[in-house]
């Protein structure tokens, strides 16, 4: 049996984009405690003194090693999704449009991939 | 097809602003300016994890002038974006689509983000200075 909803489905003009907003979504929610938690510890940073030894002190820690590793991991997601909506709406131009599109992903990789990094570096090291 | 001439809706310089397109176009603005900020903090621990010697590039960046600025101007973006991002999830469940409630949300949108805004930059300073 197949319904009538089965027959119309990946025919309209956008074929895709429920994965594309759920991401948005559930990054969007994951960072609401995150970024007040990084707001709180970058502060409590700075009145500790902001050192390089301060830093790496507090980063070692296993839970602000392990939250920090979560919410870079969704902010470049988030980030990733929201600029290409960006892309898409205002760039008009195809060949530009790709070009960008293909440069947000392998920029968003690049950035999230060195940062990550980062945070386990100094998590090990520290 | 001359796509690059022809004018494309809404036509922005005949359109009277509202606080409902000012805030929404902000929630982008905002967003596309907190990219930046990512990829600040990317280098902030680029050169945290390379050891002090470079650290001290990134604390010589942001306790400048300009790096004061741009974490006020990161700070504001993300409470922004934080608060009206609460009330797009209000809208995704369908809650507060009249035209009231859309007013009504973001001028409380707008408190909430000044006063987290005045919290965060308050709590700290006055931490920082008393010690």
């Amino acid at each position: 049996m197949q319904t009538p909803l089965a027959r119309v489905r990946h025919l309209g003009a956008a074929k895709e984009g429920a994965d594309h907003w759920l991401w948005q979504r559930i990054t969007a929610i994951m960072m609401i405690p995150l970024a007040l938690w990084f707001v709180g510890s970058m502060w409590w940073l700075v009145i500790s003194g902001a050192s390089h030894a301060d830093l790496v002190s507090w980063l070692s820690g296993p839970v602000a090693a392990i939250l920090m590793l979560v919410f870079l991991g969704a902010i470049f997601f988030h980030l990733k999704l929201g600029l290409q909506v960006v892309i898409e709406d205002y760039v008009h131009t195809k060949w530009l449009k790709w070009a960008m599109l293909i440069k947000l992903t392998i920029g968003t990789l690049l950035f999230s991939a060195a940062s990550l990094y980062s945070v386990i570096a100094i998590a090990l090291k520290g | 097809m001359a796509q690059g001439s022809r004018p494309l809706s809404p036509h922005l310089q005949v359109y009277r602003p509202q606080l409902t397109s000012v805030l929404s176009i902000l929630h982008r603005m905002t967003g596309v300016f907190l990219a930046s900020g990512a990829m600040m903090m990317t280098c902030w621990l680029l050169t945290a994890a390379a050891g002090p010697e470079y650290y001290a590039w990134s604390q010589w960046f942001l306790t400048s002038w300009v790096g004061y600025a741009l974490l006020a101007a990161w700070s504001w973006c993300l409470f922004y974006h934080m608060c009206n991002g609460v009330r797009h999830l209000f809208w995704d469940v369908g809650l507060g689509f009249s035209l009231k409630a859309t007013y009504t949300s973001g001028v409380l949108m707008i408190l909430a983000a000044t006063g987290l805004m005045a919290a965060s930059w308050g709590i700290g300073l006055a931490a920082y200075f008393a010690g």
